[in-house]
């Protein structure tokens, strides 16, 4: 899927900025190495040239030595200050986009990052963007700090619950790049990554309007699976609680406790997303009402109803993903986690 | 080593060279009571430096050892080894255990407690009973602690951001919470009794220019412990607030704000860095002219440094918010002042490396890890001014490069300066001489095991990757491997030390009262010393440093 190497040694860059930051970096490095270097040889020759016991001029120069200590105080500073102005320069530009970028909104969520395009499409955890097109990425979070990193742009920026952050940038390199979360948010931290796939204005036309949000729908439907929880119980990870599988369920009877019986197909999972509490399965406990205590299964292989209601939560672009995976969801270690 | 259990009464007992020692037995700090509870009960500064040197060496194992875990997980690409949820644990321990329970109480507790009254002449600290109270406030937020760990981890990071912390995270963050709050007050109580001895404790002549640059900075970080520590101490408390009674202070579903915790973590938690860092300059002060035989080079710089860096770091806590929705005029301020650490950073190496020329030069164990940290301190300082880079902190915040960067600095710096301490004043503290070609073999192992893990980490982060991340993609394999690889020898560097140290303590050769040659004046009383550590009160008719070999004077009455 990507075409890098096992030792890269320098990261690709994707446009203008990460071009100069790299020059940044570059001209940075070389002056560090001109601070450092004497210091380590000086440290190093001293060390040898006026070991105990060498013979070497040990007089000292009675001259005060004020203006050396100036010097070496402050000569390296002003020297640093100029990567300061430059870095801050560059830094405050990335932070004022041009008012003809396309607004992509982003929202990051334990542990999925969700892109919606100005033309109303939405992926999840990859994101595609034109090139040469200047990009604003405005973001917030649903729950933990989390923070978008798109290293081949030399970006990051916090995603904040309840507050909104931006960063915005003009690609110029087509090309299939990492995307990250960057801000430690709970166990799957390391998984909420993607690709950032820069395309022609043309591919990325051809793009939104051929489904291409379409394509990784099943990936997608499982990552929202995990997130919104439903792995938790349905798969048995959760200790304590017992729900029933869902693998194979698409298609299949099932027995209400009324007596009827109902196929599950989309409506009828859709439904019981959103509603848990209608149609109650012939196993489910009764009268207890739903949502209490540990939800231990209630005899004879039954399940108690402690699932909560969806509506309101689950927006209906991954409703529809989440429905579209149990459809598929055939085999327990198709996509599972690790 | 367990130092504390093993050095006290059994060392005369068991030692060669001392016959019959019931009825020989020397009357230094060490042997001159040998029950348990006069090592639990004690008031004496040496022996409680001593307590804390066996605590906090077995804190280090625990935070090494849960390093180990992270490189051995890191060692393949698709987290094959642990699951994500172990390997979080794993690093938050040792974040956790490193920081607040090793790194912060490192030197000041060990080297501090045990030599500011020898180096200022004095017969303990100001307030000894304040002393041991603070090791038993220590000892008590490290059970706390340790109960988090037994239980089943913790997985917040050792940054404890909200609201991840307060509402997210279902593992045991109160129990590490209240520890690490607890163990504030031990340094607030150990910097505040520092300040205080050292402006009355003073020997007569002791003036404030003849200190040695130990007490210097072992001064500017009681300032920090005094003035950030409260900030930390009052956050903690809000958040374990927040967590167990859902007062809102953090978390945006309860009316707060989560970058102000940020806020207040990095007011202490910047100032932190120095309190690991300054006092590994005073030991460096300490070892480079010893082992040069000459005058520290610009004594009132290397002085004002320490106060200058105490200072700035006050106002640069902002540079760990520049992608986390701080304005931008507040990052280019915090950009601006973090690029004036540079200044006393310089001071300080610039003036151990002049100190250097034209002296007379032993390459032995401590001047080994002096020179070591010298290098390996320039290089994080440098890469800090990378990462204050606002442009290029866009790029490398939160990856692999502050990973590095830090490690650079506190291990570079701060673990370096202990060991090189260690042995130097090892002698002192036990009487008894190391075995010095061990010594060498360990910094050696030590220098590089630690650049081979570290190193490597500044590519990946320039790369791209981020850190605390349990599986990654696997392009980073092969840096990351180097990185463990690395980690197996700086393994070995840490292991030598615990071996030969401690047995040097029955069978190394008696020490002198001055093996070194140094000066300064825990250098004239016996080693060890004797419970009072003076005869008498010392008079110090003298400049500090005074070596063979003078420098040049620096400005002091010209300027």
């Amino acid at each position: 899927m990507k075409a890098q190497s096992a030792l890269a040694l320098w990261p690709p860059a994707a446009s203008a900025t990460a071009v100069e930051t790299d020059h940044i970096i570059l001209g940075f490095t070389v002056l560090t190495l001109l601070l450092t270097v004497p210091v380590f040889l000086a440290i190093t020759y001293f060390a040898l040239r006026y070991r105990q016991g060498e013979q070497a001029d040990r007089s000292t120069d009675e001259r005060r030595s004020f203006l050396i200590e100036i010097s070496w105080m402050l000569i390296p500073y002003v020297l640093t200050l100029f990567f300061f102005g430059w870095g801050a320069k560059l830094f405050i530009a990335s932070r004022h986009p041009p008012p003809d970028a396309m607004v992509v909104e982003a929202v990051g969520r334990q542990w999925m990052w969700k892109f919606q395009h100005p033309t109303g499409q939405s992926e999840i955890n990859d994101l595609h963007l034109p090139v040469d097109q200047p990009v604003r990425i405005r973001i917030t979070s649903q729950d933990v700090i989390h923070a978008l990193y798109l290293p081949a742009l030399r970006l990051q920026i916090a995603a904040l619950p309840d507050r909104t952050t931006e960063i915005w940038f003009k690609a110029d390199r087509t090309g299939t790049y990492r995307l990250y979360c960057s801000e430690y948010c709970g166990t799957d931290h390391s998984v909420m990554d993607g690709n950032l796939t820069l395309m022609t204005q043309a591919e990325y036309q051809e793009w939104l309007t051929h489904g291409g949000a379409q394509q990784s729908n099943l990936a997608a439907g499982r990552v929202i699976y995990e997130s919104y929880g439903c792995a938790g119980c349905h798969d048995g990870a959760v200790v304590g609680v017992k729900a029933p599988s869902l693998v194979g369920l698409y298609g299949r009877p099932v027995h209400l406790a009324d007596g009827r019986t109902l196929t599950a197909d989309a409506d009828y999972i859709r439904a019981k997303i959103l509603n848990p509490n209608e149609n109650r399965l012939a196993g489910d406990g009764e009268g207890e009402g739903g949502g209490q205590g540990g939800g231990k299964g209630s005899g004879k292989g039954g399940y108690k109803q402690v699932m909560p209601s969806f509506r309101g939560v689950i927006p209906a672009d991954d409703l529809d993903r989440l429905v579209g995976y149990l459809k598929a969801y055939d085999r327990v270690a198709e996509g599972a986690p690790r | 080593m367990s130092s504390a259990g093993t050095l006290h009464g059994d060392a005369a007992a068991r030692d060669p060279h001392t016959p019959l020692p019931t009825l020989d037995r020397p009357d230094d700090y060490l042997h001159a009571q040998s029950t348990l509870r006069s090592w639990f009960l004690t008031t004496d500064h040496k022996r409680i430096a001593l307590l804390y040197l066996a605590s906090i060496t077995a804190f280090f194992v625990i935070g090494a050892v849960a390093a180990g875990f992270v490189r051995l997980a890191l060692v393949v690409p698709d987290g094959a080894i642990m699951t994500n949820d172990t390997y979080n644990k794993a690093f938050t321990i040792h974040g956790v255990v490193m920081v607040w329970f090793f790194l912060i109480p490192s030197i000041p507790a060990t080297f501090g407690n045990f030599l500011i009254p020898l180096m200022i002449g004095a017969k303990d600290l100001a307030f000894p009973k304040l002393n041991l109270t603070s090791w038993y406030i220590f000892m008590t937020g490290a059970l706390f602690t340790l109960v988090a760990v037994v239980l089943g981890g913790v997985d917040t990071g050792w940054t404890f951001y909200a609201p991840l912390s307060t509402a997210f995270s279902n593992t045991w963050v109160l129990p590490a919470l209240i520890g690490v709050t607890i163990v504030g007050f031990s340094s607030i109580l150990t910097g505040l009794n520092f300040v205080v001895t050292i402006h009355t404790m003073r020997a007569p002549g002791m003036t404030w220019f003849r200190l040695p640059i130990f007490v210097w900075t072992h001064y500017a970080t009681s300032l920090i412990f005094l003035l950030a520590t409260p900030v930390i101490t009052l956050a903690l408390i809000l958040l374990i607030a927040e967590r167990a009674f859902h007062v809102g202070v953090f978390d945006p579903a309860y009316g707060g704000d989560p970058v102000l915790f940020q806020h207040l973590f990095w007011f202490y938690s910047h100032p932190a860095v120095y309190i690991m860092v300054l006092p590994g300059m005073g030991v460096i002060s300490e070892i480079v002219p010893a082992f040069a035989q000459k005058k520290l080079f610009g004594y009132r710089f290397v002085a004002y440094a320490a106060i200058g860096l105490a200072s700035v770091t006050f106002f640069v806590w902002g540079h760990h918010m520049f992608v986390n929705g701080q304005s931008d005029l507040a990052s280019l301020a915090f950009s601006a002042l973090s690029f004036a650490v540079a200044v006393p950073s310089a001071v300080k190496v610039y003036n151990w490396t002049a100190t250097i020329h034209k002296g007379s030069l032993r390459l032995d164990t401590p001047m080994l890890y002096a020179m070591g940290y010298i290098g390996l301190f320039v290089l994080g300082g440098l890469t800090g001014l990378y990462l204050a880079t606002l442009a290029i902190n866009q790029h490398i915040h939160a990856t692999y490069f502050v990973v590095a960067h830090f490690h650079y600095i506190m291990v570079g710096g701060t673990v370096l300066a202990f060991l090189g301490g260690l042995h130097f004043w090892w002698p002192k503290i036990t009487g008894r001489m190391y075995s010095e070609p061990w010594g060498r073999i360990s910094a050696l192992f030590i220098f590089i095991g630690f650049n081979v893990t570290f190193f490597p980490q500044f590519i990946l982060g320039y790369l791209g990757m981020p850190r605390r991340y349990a599986t990654y993609p696997p392009e980073f394999q092969l840096l990351n491997v180097l990185s463990s690889a690395g980690s197996t020898i700086l393994a070995a560097g840490y292991l030598f030390p615990m071996v030969y140290l401690v047995y040097s303590l029955w069978f190394g050769r008696r020490a002198s009262a001055n093996p070194w040659d140094a000066k300064g004046l825990e250098w004239e009383t016996a080693s060890p010393p004797p419970p009072h550590n003076f005869a008498g009160v010392p008079q110090v008719p003298k400049v500090p440093y005074d070596y063979p070999i003078q420098a040049p004077e620096t400005g002091s009455h010209h300027t």
